[in-house]
C-alpha cells in the first residue's frame, strides 16, 4: 500500500505556444505513514505534482500507482481515488457553502453514497479529529474565525476517510499560534490514525519539527528527498534557489564557525539548545 | 502632535441575529491612544482577530471611530470635508495583491491615484516613473499584473500608493498571503520607502522577522495595546508574546532557553551574530 | 480549458497598431464589418482579405494566435455554412437523398463562411492590440456625447474595466473551487439536467461569495486611492489624435471605397 511515481512529466498548456514543463521525471515513492513535507516556492511545480496524486491532473507521461494499481489504466476508479487521497486546497475554507458546519462536512461522505447514519458519524468524527466541537456544529461556516473556518474545511476532506491526505499550506495566513496549532493537530492525526500525509509548505522552520522527510521541489524537479537533517545540509544550495532552512540551520553553522564545537544537525531550538549547553561544558 | 495621533479611540460593531435583533457589541477597538512620529518606521503586531486591522482603517478614514478622535497630520478624521485630504496623507496597502489593482496594466494601476486627484497628465507619467523606481518594478511597467507574482503585485500596489505623494504609508497586512520570497522583497521595498524617502511606514503583521527594523511596536490584544516598546523590548518578554498568541524569532527563542538553563544571556537577543557575542565568541 | 480563449484577449508587443488610437481601431473595426456585407462577388472578399492580411502584418501579432481564436466558433461557422448551403432555394446541382445543394446555396455558403471567418479575424486583430483600457477609454471618449442624456459614461466605461481586469481571476478561481469540489467527491458532469444544477450550488456559492468579498476589497482599495467618480479626474493617458490615426483614417476610407466599388462589379 503506497503510493509510486514513475517518470512522471506534465507538460501545461501542451501543444500552444506558451507551453510550459510544469514536471520532470518525476520518480518518487511514498510508504504508508509516512508524514513528508513537500516544500518549494511558488511555481515549483509542488501544487501541480499533488495533484496530480488524486487525478484532478492527468501526467502527459509517466505512471500513477496507488496502492499497486496504475490510475491511469482503462476503467480505473477516479472517484474512489479521491476518496482515498484526500486533498485540502490552500485556504480550503474558501470552498465552504452549505448552511451550517455539519452539513458542510456531510458533503465529501454523502458524495460517495454512504447510508445517512455513516455520512453522520464519519462527520462527528472528523470534525472531533480537527478539534472542533459540538457547539460549532451547527453554526454557519462563514461566522467561525479565521482559524475555526479552516478547521471545518479540512474535516470535509477527511469525512470521506482518506488513506492519504494531502495539505496545501495549512497554515498560509494565520498567525503563530494558529499555525502551531494547526500543525500539532495534524501530526496528532497521524500518529493516531496511521494516515499518510503529504504537507505541501514553502517553509522549512514550520515542518522541520514535524515530518519524517522532506522532498524539495525545484523548476518541476524533485531537487532534495531526504530526512529533515539531511536535507538541511544542503542549506547553501537551498539559499540559492531561494529557499532557507531554518534559521536554527543558521545559527549553529554560524557558532561553529567561530569556534563551538557544535553539531550542526541540529533542528529544533531544543535540540540546538541542548547541542550549545553540552558543547560550552565540554 | 504627531503624523497620526489616536486619542482615546474605540471602535464598536453591533453583531446581530438572523432576524436582525441587537445580539452584543463587540469593541473591535477599546481605548487606544498613541502618537506617531513624521519619519518612524512603526510595526503593529497582533494575532488574527486582535483588532490590528480595524484600527489600521481608521489611519485612512476607511473606519471612524465610535468614540475619541484621530488626526492624521493634524486633521480629524470624523470630519467630512478632511476625507480626501487625509487619504492624499496617508495612503493604504491591503492584504490581498489581487484584490487592490485596478489597472490591467502596472503602468496605468499606479497612476489611478494621481489621476483621482486631478494631478496633470506630465505629472502623473513622473510620478509613476519614480514610484515604480522606489519600488523596483520599473522594467514590468507594461505588464499586466495578472501575471506578476505576488510579491510583485504587492510592490505595484506600494507604488501606487506612493505616487500620491503620501507623507504616510499604512500597510495592512501587506504580506500575509505572500511566500518567504514575497515577503522578504516587499519589506525590503517598504523599509527602503522609509529609509530613502522619509516616509512614515506603519506596518500591521503577524509575522516576527518583520519588525526587527521597526523604530516602535505596539501589540495588540482584544482591541487594546498590550504591549509597547523597541523591537528588543518587545521580544525580551518571549512568555507573553506568546500567552498573546505570538513568536518570537528563532534566535531570540534559542537564545530565552539557553537563559533558562543557566546561560547568563542579556534579553530580546535580534540577530544571530548578537548570539555569539553574547556567549563571548568573538 | 476555460483559459484557451483568446477572444477578446490581448497581446502585447510593440507595433504600429498598438499605439493607434482606440477611436481609430474602434471605428475601422465597425468600417470593416460593414463593408464585409456590401459584397457582392468574390472580388471584394478578396480585397477585404488583402487589407486584413496587411493588418495583421503590421499588428505583429503571429497569425496562429488568431486561428486559435477561430477555434472556439469553428463549430459555429458549420451550421451556417449547413443551412446555407441546403436550405436555399434556387437551381439544383448536387441532389442526394432528400437534401439539395443549389448553386445560390453554395454561393451563399461559402460567401457567408468567408464573411464570418473575416469578421471575427478582424475584430479579433483589434481585442489583440488594444489593452482592454484602452478600450474602454476610446469607447468612452467616444460615448461622451451621450453625457447630456444622462448616461453615466464614466461609470460605465469603469465598470467594464473592472469587470475585464477580474475575468481572469474569477476564471482561476472558478477552476480551483471546482477542483476542490471534485476532490470532495462532486460529480459536475453526469446525471440529468436538475442533478446537474444541483451539482453547480458547491461551486456557485463559494465563487459568489469570493467575487463579492473581492468586490468589496476593490471599493475600499479605489476610495483609500482617492476615487470618486469621473468628476476632477485627469487622464495619464489621454486620448490625442496623432498623425498615425489621420492616415489610418485615410487608409480605411482608400480600403472602402476600393473594395466596395469592386465588390459590387458584376462579375
Amino acid at each position: 500500500m503506497s503510493i509510486v511515481l514513475e517518470h512522471v512529466n506534465y507538460i501545461y498548456g501542451e501543444d500552444t505556444p506558451l507551453a510550459l514543463r510544469a514536471l520532470n521525471d518525476i520518480c518518487l515513492t511514498i510508504p504508508d505513514g509516512q508524514f513528508v513535507g513537500v516544500i518549494g516556492h511558488t511555481g515549483s511545480g509542488k501544487s501541480t505534482l499533488m495533484q496530480h496524486l488524486n487525478g484532478l491532473i492527468k501526467a502527459t507521461e509517466g505512471h500513477i500507482y496507488f496502492n499497486g494499481e496504475d490510475i491511469y489504466q482503462k476503467d480505473y476508479d477516479m472517484k474512489k481515488l479521491r476518496s482515498k487521497v484526500g486533498l485540502v486546497f490552500q485556504y480550503p475554507e474558501h470552498q465552504l457553502f452549505e448552511i451550517d458546519v455539519f452539513t458542510d462536512v456531510c458533503f465529501g461522505p454523502k458524495n460517495l453514497g454512504l447510508d445517512k447514519e455513516e455520512v453522520k458519524r464519519r462527520a462527528t468524527d472528523a470534525l472531533k479529529k480537527v478539534g472542533l466541537g459540538e457547539e460549532f456544529f451547527y453554526q454557519s461556516p462563514f461566522e467561525l474565525s479565521g482559524g475555526q473556518k479552516r478547521r471545518a474545511a479540512i474535516a470535509g476532506v477527511l469525512a470521506m476517510q482518506p488513506q492519504v491526505l494531502i495539505l496545501d499550506e495549512p497554515t498560509a495566513g494565520l498567525d503563530p499560534r494558529g499555525r502551531d496549532d494547526i500543525l500539532k493537530q495534524i501530526k496528532q492525526l497521524q500518529t493516531q490514525t496511521g494516515m499518510t500525509i503529504l504537507l505541501v509548505s514553502h517553509s522549512m522552520e514550520d515542518v522541520a519539527e514535524y515530518v519524517d522527510r522532506i522532498i524539495v521541489m525545484n523548476k518541476g524537479s524533485v531537487m532534495f528527498d531526504d530526512v529533515p537533517k539531511k536535507v538541511f545540509q544542503h542549506y547553501k544550495e537551498l539559499e540559492e534557489v531561494g529557499l532557507a532552512a531554518p534559521q536554527v540551520t543558521y545559527i549553529m553553522h554560524a557558532l561553529k564557525e567561530k569556534g563551538l564545537d557544535v553539531d550542526v544537525n541540529a533542528t529544533t531550538i531544543h535540540e540546538a539548545a541542548e547541542e550549545i549547553l553540552r558543547a560550552l561544558k565540554g | 502632535m504627531g503624523i497620526i495621533e489616536a486619542r482615546d479611540v474605540v471602535y464598536e460593531y453591533v453583531r446581530r441575529d438572523e432576524e436582525g435583533n441587537v445580539e452584543g457589541v463587540t469593541k473591535a477597538v477599546n481605548d487606544v491612544s498613541l502618537d506617531i512620529k513624521q519619519g518612524d518606521f512603526i510595526a503593529i503586531l497582533g494575532h488574527n482577530g486582535s483588532g490590528k486591522s480595524t484600527l489600521a482603517k481608521h489611519m485612512n478614514a476607511i473606519l471612524n471611530p465610535t468614540e475619541g478622535t484621530i488626526w492624521v497630520d493634524g486633521m480629524d478624521t470624523n470630519e467630512e470635508e478632511n476625507v480626501w485630504n487625509i487619504r492624499q496623507t496617508a495612503g493604504m496597502v491591503f492584504q490581498n495583491p489581487d484584490n487592490q489593482i485596478i489597472g490591467q496594466v502596472v503602468e496605468e494601476d499606479v497612476g489611478f491615484g494621481p489621476e483621482n486627484m486631478g494631478v496633470p497628465t506630465k505629472e502623473i507619467w513622473e510620478r509613476v516613473e519614480e514610484s515604480l523606481k522606489a519600488v523596483g518594478m520599473y522594467q514590468f511597467r507594461k505588464h499586466s499584473p495578472n501575471k506578476l507574482s505576488g510579491g510583485q503585485k504587492q510592490r505595484v500596489s506600494i507604488a501606487g500608493v506612493l505616487a500620491m505623494h503620501p507623507k504616510c504609508i499604512v500597510l495592512d497586512e501587506p504580506t500575509a498571503m505572500l511566500d518567504p520570497s514575497g515577503r522578504k522583497e516587499v519589506i525590503r521595498a517598504v523599509r527602503g520607502l522609509n529609509q530613502v524617502e522619509g516616509v512614515t511606514v506603519v506596518l500591521i503583521t503577524h509575522y516576527m522577522e518583520e519588525i526587527i527594523h521597526a523604530d516602535r511596536v505596539f501589540v495588540m490584544d482584544q482591541g487594546k495595546i498590550a504591549m509597547e516598546g523597541t523591537p528588543r523590548e518587545i521580544f525580551s518578554q518571549v512568555e507573553k508574546l506568546k500567552s498573546l498568541r505570538l513568536d518570537v524569532p528563532q534566535v531570540t527563542l534559542l537564545a530565552y532557553e539557553l537563559k533558562k538553563q543557566g546561560i547568563p544571556l542579556p534579553d530580546g537577543i535580534l540577530t544571530t551574530d548578537e548570539l555569539i557575542r553574547a556567549l563571548g565568541l568573538e | 480549458m476555460l483559459r484557451d480563449i483568446t477572444l477578446g484577449q490581448y497581446y502585447q508587443t510593440d507595433s504600429i497598431l498598438h499605439k493607434m488610437d482606440p477611436r481609430v481601431k474602434l471605428g475601422g473595426t465597425l468600417l470593416y464589418i460593414i463593408s464585409l456585407f456590401f459584397f457582392q462577388n468574390f472580388l471584394g472578399y478578396a480585397v477585404a482579405a488583402l487589407f486584413l492580411a496587411v493588418v495583421i502584418r503590421l499588428s505583429r501579432v503571429p497569425f496562429r494566435f488568431m486561428v486559435k481564436g477561430m477555434k472556439a466558433i469553428v463549430f459555429l461557422l458549420l451550421i451556417t455554412v449547413v443551412f446555407n448551403l441546403f436550405l436555399t432555394p434556387g437551381t439544383p446541382l448536387i441532389t442526394f437523398w432528400r437534401l439539395t445543394i443549389t448553386e445560390e446555396g453554395l454561393r451563399l455558403a461559402v460567401s457567408m463562411a468567408i464573411r464570418l471567418t473575416l469578421l471575427i479575424i478582424g475584430s479579433s486583430v483589434m481585442t489583440l492590440t488594444t489593452t482592454p483600457n484602452n478600450l474602454t477609454d476610446g469607447l468612452e471618449k467616444m460615448m461622451r456625447p451621450l453625457r447630456v442624456f444622462k448616461v453615466p459614461v464614466h461609470e460605465v466605461a469603469m465598470m467594464m474595466s473592472i469587470a475585464l481586469r477580474f475575468i481572469p481571476i474569477l476564471l482561476e478561481e472558478t477552476d480551483k473551487i471546482m477542483k476542490a469540489q471534485i476532490a470532495r467527491g462532486a460529480d459536475f458532469e453526469s446525471g440529468n439536467l436538475i442533478r446537474r444544477a444541483k451539482a453547480m450550488v458547491p461551486l456557485l456559492v463559494p465563487l459568489f461569495i469570493s467575487a463579492f468579498r473581492r468586490a468589496n476589497d476593490l471599493a475600499m482599495a479605489m476610495e483609500a486611492r482617492c476615487y470618486r467618480g469621473g468628476e476632477g479626474r485627469t487622464k495619464m493617458k489621454p486620448l490625442i489624435y496623432q498623425r498615425r490615426d489621420f492616415i489610418a483614417y485615410g487608409c480605411i476610407a482608400v480600403y472602402l471605397a476600393v473594395s466596395i466599388v469592386l465588390g459590387r462589379l458584376p462579375l
